[in-house]
């Protein structure tokens, strides 16, 4: 089991999101999380796609990818050069424990009753996790999260490596990881 | 600009496209188009099932190399095409096919005829479209020639709103094609060519793997190059068969479930597989983890997909084909001049398999007809300029084992689905785009059934093409496995096809000649009759034995190693062989 973080660069057009599950349940590659959205060019969207890769060799599952007209460039987002993140909203019981946490945390009280608290983090999984460990015992009503989204640090943008030669076939990156794919 | 209509852009397009002729249907949805396909020089075959025009496509696309079209309505038109299009995209056969859609404000209102077509065939095709701005059509069309041409071919749909085709738009076709997300890589990198060469003149026991992807780059010349340089025996899978000559004495045969025993041993025995045009199909591999244990792979493909994808490659060629042989056969000529294994005990090893293990048949007890016989005479009789498409199961392996191939693109099959059905549309299909070849479908009696309305569509249009039914009264490679698998246990296999229908008197009312063949002694006679026609389509139904069986043969999900050339007879080999 090997879990791996891809940015992916898809064409901003209908059914893409489709196309991309489709060939994914097809093939049996399991998704943890998948966050998709708009990115500075407004004809590109950006997809962060978690996946738990049993059986499944990246390279394979990034050559798949990469066959879909639609998608236009592929990295790997690994832990050392990149910044991830994920969403929590949380609903839980109002207490003075509660709050605790939620400040322990540096998590964020976003709405307040007098019997629930609804709590916004945002931060990595592990983080995320861990706070979740602490308020379970205070009962939690109702719990959504978004998938994770990853940028890489430094200068580095996956957007300019792969928009700047768009339509042109581009293998200049062979220092990156094989899972790099882009035009 | 002067303003037409969406639909008349659609043809426009089609025209400006290249297209010759397509294989269709109209209905609703699609009917705009229709009205200016009318005045089109674009020839229009009014098939009578949308399969038998996706097949047509495919057959026309394989015979020729050209991009193979079919058009449909919406709904039912659309998704009767989604077996041909699974079909051509397993094969990596270029077709587009045209849909209809209900109008674009109905989509998603379960709509009279409304389906999803392109969320339906997402999974099957190389990429499709779904228009609702005839301003559209046009690029649509472009991309879609463009992607189920290039790289590795596929098959693509464009799917058109009927308001998009009605509303008033300008023509404007685009002269180059340009997507972001699609560049397929066509010259190998020279450093991978040179590792290939190295790895070419190290190796003691060569095998050249060739798949169908020889055929679609059109690189037979450079293969048989490749051959000569370095004398290293061939084996061509069910998609190449013909890509390399059957005469040729480097030649082992197809590989696989039913291939030689000298073509299975020699890639299992291998120090070296040069894979060309090939995915390692199970079909090919059998068990997997047991394939070609001692072998290094060169695998050469068009699809980075299909390196590692299914076995490791130690040296991966992305390339085109034909692009990756010109570069391999004189990088391959310097390596061997400085260092030139001697190959000779591994040919003598492979020739003495071939010849000891040739393939063979038994005539029936009974005296009645043998049905890998009258194949067998068929391919003589017609020879090697013939086209030949088969259906799918016994006679399809018996068509490719007993068939001499010299030339690419004379066998037609469907390969990767495994389409019963699939003969006489694509023998229709083979016969518009090379009409001036004799094209036999060799088809079972089962797989005739399921398609051999396309011979109205044969007879109204001058499309000559002759029809081989070996009939055995059964679905035959399920009877067989029932046989071997099932205790003979015959649940549902047998068609009585022999009493119900007539195909004789089937094809008759068709519009064709009906010939029918009980004894071996009219075998060749009645080939003889078949072959003198030429003004209509021919059907002949060979009464065959029913338990003839498909040998050799490697079971499902066992290893290559566990041939058998007969029923429970592995080849007796000579001890020091294993």
């Amino acid at each position: 089991m090997a879990i791996h973080t891809l940015a992916v660069l898809v064409e901003n057009s209908p059914g893409v999101l489709a196309r991309v599950a489709s060939l994914f349940s097809r093939r049996g590659y399991n998704i943890d999380s998948l966050a998709v959205g708009p990115t500075e060019n407004p004809k590109v969207s950006r997809m962060t796609i978690v996946l738990n890769l049993e059986g499944h060799a990246l390279d394979q599952v990034s050559a798949q990818l990469f066959k879909l007209v639609n998608v236009i460039g592929i990295s790997e987002m690994k832990d050392s050069d990149s910044l991830k993140r994920e969403i929590l909203l949380v609903k839980v019981a109002n207490t003075s424990a509660t709050k605790d946490i939620v400040k322990k945390h540096n998590a964020v009280i976003a709405d307040e009753s007098t019997t629930t608290l609804s709590i916004e983090a945002v931060g990595q999984s592990a983080a995320i996790e861990s706070l979740l460990n602490e308020l379970r015992p205070q009962g939690i009503r109702e719990l959504v999260q978004s998938g994770l989204v990853a940028l890489e640090r430094g200068d580095k943008t996956l957007a300019d490596r792969t928009l700047s030669t768009m339509g042109t076939a581009n293998e200049s990156d062979s220092n990156s990881s094989t899972a790099d794919y882009q035009n | 600009m002067s303003k037409i209509n969406g639909a008349q852009s659609l043809v426009n397009a089609l025209e400006a496209a290249g297209v010759e002729v397509m294989f269709g249907i109209p209905g609703g949805a699609i009917l705009p188009a229709y009205d200016p396909i009318f005045d089109s020089k674009i020839r229009h075959i009014l098939v009578r099932h949308e399969q038998g025009a996706g097949h047509a496509a495919t057959g026309y696309a394989q015979a020729t190399g050209r991009v193979g079209v079919c058009i449909a309505t919406s709904g039912p038109g659309a998704t009767n095409l989604v077996t041909p299009l699974a079909d051509a995209q397993m094969d990596s056969v270029p077709i587009v096919a045209i849909t209809g859609q209900v109008p674009s404000l109905a989509i998603g209102t379960d709509a009279f005829q409304e389906a999803d077509i392109r969320g339906v065939t997402m999974p099957v095709t190389k990429h499709n479209y779904l228009i609702t701005d005839p301003k559209d059509i046009p690029r649509a069309i472009a991309e879609a020639f463009h992607i189920a041409s290039t790289g590795r071919p596929g098959a693509v749909l464009v799917d058109i709103a009927k308001d998009a085709l009605q509303k008033e738009t300008t023509f404007d076709y685009p002269h180059t094609v340009s997507l972001a997300g699609y560049n397929p890589v066509i010259e190998p990198k020279i450093e991978a060519v040179r590792d290939a060469a190295a790895l070419i003149a190290q190796s003691k026991k060569p095998v050249l793997y060739v798949g169908g992807g020889v055929i679609k780059a059109e690189a037979a010349a450079e293969l048989m190059q490749l051959a000569q340089v370095t004398g290293i025996p061939v084996v061509t899978t069910l998609m190449a068969r013909g890509a390399f000559p059957d005469s040729h004495q480097q030649h082992l045969g197809m590989p696989g479930m039913h291939g030689t025993v000298a073509a299975v041993t020699a890639l299992q025995k291998a120090d070296l597989l040069i894979t060309l045009g090939a995915r390692f199909d199970d079909r090919v591999t059998g068990k997997l983890s047991t394939f070609a244990p001692n072998a290094k792979i060169i695998h050469a493909d068009i699809d980075p997909a299909e390196i590692g994808k299914n076995r490791h490659a130690d040296v991966a060629l992305i390339g085109d084909l034909k692009n990756t042989l010109r570069a391999l056969v004189p990088a391959t000529k310097v390596a061997l001049a400085k260092s030139a294994p001697d190959l000779t005990p591994w040919l003598n090893e492979v020739y003495g398999w071939r010849k000891k293990f040739p393939l063979g048949y038994d005539k029936p007890a009974d005296g009645s007809v043998s049905p890998q016989y009258v194949i067998e005479r068929i391919g003589k009789i017609s020879g090697p300029d013939t086209i030949f498409a088969a259906g799918v199961g016994q006679h399809q392996m018996w068509a490719s084992q007993f068939i001499g191939y010299e030339k690419p693109r004379t066998w037609l099959n469907s390969g990767g689905l495994g389409t019963m059905g699939y003969a006489v549309p694509a023998a229709m299909g083979a016969k518009v785009g090379a009409p001036d070849a004799t094209v036999w479908a060799i088809d079972g009696d089962g797989c005739f059934q399921m398609t051999n309305q396309e011979l109205v569509t044969c007879a109204l249009n001058n499309i000559p093409i002759k029809v081989a039914v070996i009939n055995n009264e059964s679905l035959g490679m399920v009877r067989q496995w029932q046989t071997l698998f099932y205790n003979q246990r015959y649940s549902n296999t047998d068609l009585h096809s022999k009493r119900i229908p007539d195909f004789k008197l089937l094809a008759e009312a068709m519009g064709c000649v009906g010939l029918r063949c009980e004894t071996p002694g009219d075998v060749d006679k009645t080939i003889e009759a078949a072959m003198a026609i030429n003004d209509r389509p021919v059907v002949v139904d060979f009464n065959v034995h029913r338990d003839a069986m498909v040998w050799p043969m490697v079971a499902a999900g066992t290893s290559n190693d566990e041939i058998t050339v007969a029923r429970s007879m592995a080849p007796v080999w000579d001890s020091q062989e294993l």
